[in-house]
């Protein structure tokens, strides 16, 4: 197991966790959402990742193949459908911000500072 | 036992429904199809809380059972505590959709149908053995709540709440799913009991403390505990009524739940060794969780405001009670969240009568006019007294319970800062319901302690009536008299101890779950409640009616008294409202900065 996917993972989180503080545009907030998402995947394919291992499509390949793992695969797809209902939800509400605020940069949305 | 399944099924099909006849069916259709339901789900937890009572069971999905206890399916493990809180969700669910019915004018059947796709979610999260599924169901009822919190899209504080919130607890999904691959990959397995049971008899390294890092700060968020908590006060604020009532009743609360099932399923076995130390970090958060949002609580004048930061307080309680990870302190923390569950939302309701009689919910603009509806100050006076834990009352015996679970593990000043959590809390409460509904006090112009804006914009209601609809005050009632006798009830303080018990248990679990063996407990001895314990909560209760009398008649010392005194306070709590900005790129800041410290302080602590 190497060592790479697991860097280039945490890289990913922080990358988006600092997106999502400096943006001055929720669009922008959103998509670095979606990178600190993007991270959970390349762990997870880390994670299932077997040296020489084929697609664990077992059709055309005899049962005893070496294979990556499907479960780390399924738990990826469960997830970017729930990304994409997320992310839709959020984009839908920055355009309503924008009518609303007039304007899409969070320091503008001063409707509940304490 | 196919009910278990039923519980999540039957909701999701009648969201399905409502969504598919909105076009065409008339609003009382849908709320007879929504309340039924919801009634439904109601006796389906309730059967599986009976018959999880003495045996609890695991329900496999599609028959997939465990093959020489190696789980390949996926688990509904249900057991006590889990159905209970399952029920009191639903109860709350059932009880928001009946006080809806003459308070929500223009809701359609999304509306309806959102909110059984809520029930669905947190029903399923209960129950759940699959610590994947537990995500699913997490990110669902995330979803959901994102969307209810602005369903008044046109608004802008909805918006802003449900933008903060929704990055928040995104932030907060990612992290535990990250946790949940690292223990995937070192375990093989996603049903809690088999990560728990491969987990055990090996000392945790850094793989497995980092995952519990990542799986609790995740789930803390949701849990709202300081600092990750930033975004309720501003979701629970805006969100409407019917809504903040499971938010701050059961939503909330179903994040620590999450914590202790994770702890006691998977990490007890190999973090045994280390308990005290997780111990004293899962109390110094609960204890900084509960002041902080006492404090904040007491500053407010914002009523929904004011009600979520209590909520936030007392989450900060029920994480000092979960972190002395022992029976008596879950026991304590079971009893107390089913009281406070309920008499939290029968004091958002109210709230809810106020904004849809005069159109705002903030305290000084309200000043003396409650005074038009009588009942709902005497309800709102009561809950306040609850919420400082009155003898009595179910919270009281929560409380007692925590007290001595503190004691037993020698931590004795954390009874103290329960006590200010009630004062600080009931206090608010209490303050309210005399300026509110007695006229007591000052009104705006005399009042110089409180420095923030008034109520602004961004609430559901902003017409005015002359009536308040007899349910919408029925509902209420029923909830804070279901808070006051529920620990009365013969058993059932009893019952919940011994459930405790059952959850604590790490090696039993793991026999019930992925060996079907039916599980033999040890007796538990009860505990008993003293008339020390009746004195002492008194005096929390005393405390809390001194501070509201405090605040409304003293206020014309203020004047008074020299300004080195009063000074210092004062700028620490601006300085502290001020950290409460309303932008999300502070409050991810802050986020990062409590992963960090909570794993940081995790990898020095537990090796």
């Amino acid at each position: 197991m190497s060592f790479l996917p697991f860097a280039v993972a945490a890289w990913l989180f922080l990358a988006g966790l600092y997106g999502i503080v400096s943006s001055r545009s929720l669009i922008r907030a959103i998509l670095s959402l979606t990178v600190v998402q993007s991270a959970t995947y390349v762990v997870l394919l880390g994670v299932g990742y077997s040296k020489g291992g084929q697609a664990p499509i077992f059709a055309d390949i005899p049962q005893t193949s070496k294979a990556v793992d499907p479960v780390v695969q399924v738990l990826v797809l469960t997830d970017v459908v729930i990304e994409a209902t997320v992310t839709a939800m959020l984009l839908a509400l920055a355009v309503q911000a924008h009518k609303r605020f007039g304007s899409l940069d969070p320091q503008d949305l001063r409707a509940l500072q304490d | 036992m196919h009910i278990v399944a039923l519980a999540v099924v039957v909701p999701m099909i009648g969201a399905a429904v409502l969504v598919g006849i909105r076009l065409w069916s008339p609003r009382l259709l849908n709320d007879l199809i929504a309340g039924g339901v919801a009634l439904a789900v109601v006796t389906l937890c309730a059967i599986l809380l009976a018959r999880s009572a003495h045996h609890p069971f695991a329900y496999w999905m599609g028959g997939w059972r465990p093959n020489d206890a190696v789980a390949i399916g996926i688990s509904f493990s249900v057991d006590q505590l889990g159905a209970g809180m399952a029920t009191l969700a639903a109860v709350l669910v059932a009880a928001a959709l009946i006080y809806s019915w003459r308070y929500f004018d223009g809701a359609d059947g999304l509306f309806h149908a959102l909110m059984l796709l809520f029930m669905a979610a947190m029903a399923g999260f209960c129950l759940t053995g699959d610590l994947f599924n537990m995500l699913v169901f997490f990110e669902l009822m995330g979803a959901v709540a994102y969307a209810l919190t602005a369903y008044r899209i046109e608004e802008r504080g909805p918006l802003q709440g449900a933008i903060n919130f929704a990055i928040s607890n995104s932030v907060g999904a990612y992290a535990i799913f990250t946790g949940i691959a690292l223990l995937y990959a070192r375990t093989g397995a996603l049903n809690m009991a088999q990560i728990g049971h491969a987990l055990d008899g090996h000392p945790a390294d850094p793989l497995v403390i980092v995952a519990m890092s990542l799986l609790f700060i995740g789930f803390l968020t949701k849990a709202a505990a300081v600092p990750v908590h930033f975004w309720l006060a501003d979701a629970h604020a805006v969100a409407p009524t019917p809504v903040c009532v499971l938010f701050s009743g059961v939503m909330a609360e179903l994040g620590l739940y999450a914590v202790a099932r994770l702890y006691f399923t998977i990490f007890a076995g190999a973090l045994g060794p280390h308990a005290e130390q997780l111990q004293a970090i899962l109390v110094a958060l609960g204890t900084v969780t509960a002041i902080w949002g006492g404090v904040m609580c007491y500053a407010q004048r914002h009523l929904k405001r004011l009600l979520a930061f209590s909520t936030i307080s007392h989450i900060g309680v029920f994480l000092c009670g979960i972190g002395l990870l022992s029976p008596r302190g879950l026991a304590g923390v079971a009893t107390w969240v089913a009281g406070h569950g309920l008499n939290k939302a029968a004091l958002f309701m109210l709230v809810g009568v106020l904004l849809h009689r005069f159109g705002t919910v903030d305290e000084f603009e309200l000043h003396g006019r409650g005074r038009e509806i009588r009942v709902a100050g005497v309800l709102f006076g009561i809950g306040g007294l609850l919420l400082s834990a009155v003898p009595g009352v179910t919270s009281f015996f929560g409380k007692s319970l925590l007290d001595s679970a503190a004691l037993e593990a020698h931590d004795p000043w954390l009874p103290a800062v329960f006590v200010i959590s009630s004062i600080l809390t009931g206090g608010a409460v209490l303050r309210v319901t005399g300026r509110v509904f007695m006229g007591w006090g000052a009104s705006e112009r005399e009042e110089d302690v409180q420095v923030a804006g008034a109520a602004r914009e961004g609430d559901e209601e902003t017409t005015r009536r002359d009536h308040t609809p007899p349910l919408m005050l029925a509902v209420p009632a029923v909830l804070l008299v279901g808070s006051i006798v529920l620990g009365l009830i013969g058993g059932v303080v009893p019952g919940i101890e011994r459930a405790a018990a059952h959850f604590h248990d790490h090696a039993a679990y793991a026999r019930w779950v992925l060996r079907g063996q039916p599980a033999h407990f040890v007796p538990v001895a009860t505990s008993h409640v003293e008339a020390f314990d009746y004195l002492y909560a008194a005096g929390a209760t005393v405390g809390a009616l001194a501070l509201a009398a405090l605040t409304l008649f003293g206020y014309r010392l203020l004047p008074r008294t020299p300004s080195a005194v009063l000074g210092p306070p004062r700028t620490a709590l601006a300085a502290l409202r001020r950290l409460h900005s309303g932008h999300i790129g502070d409050y991810i800041a802050w986020w990062t900065a409590g992963a960090a410290a909570l794993g940081g302080a995790s990898l020095v602590l537990l090796r």
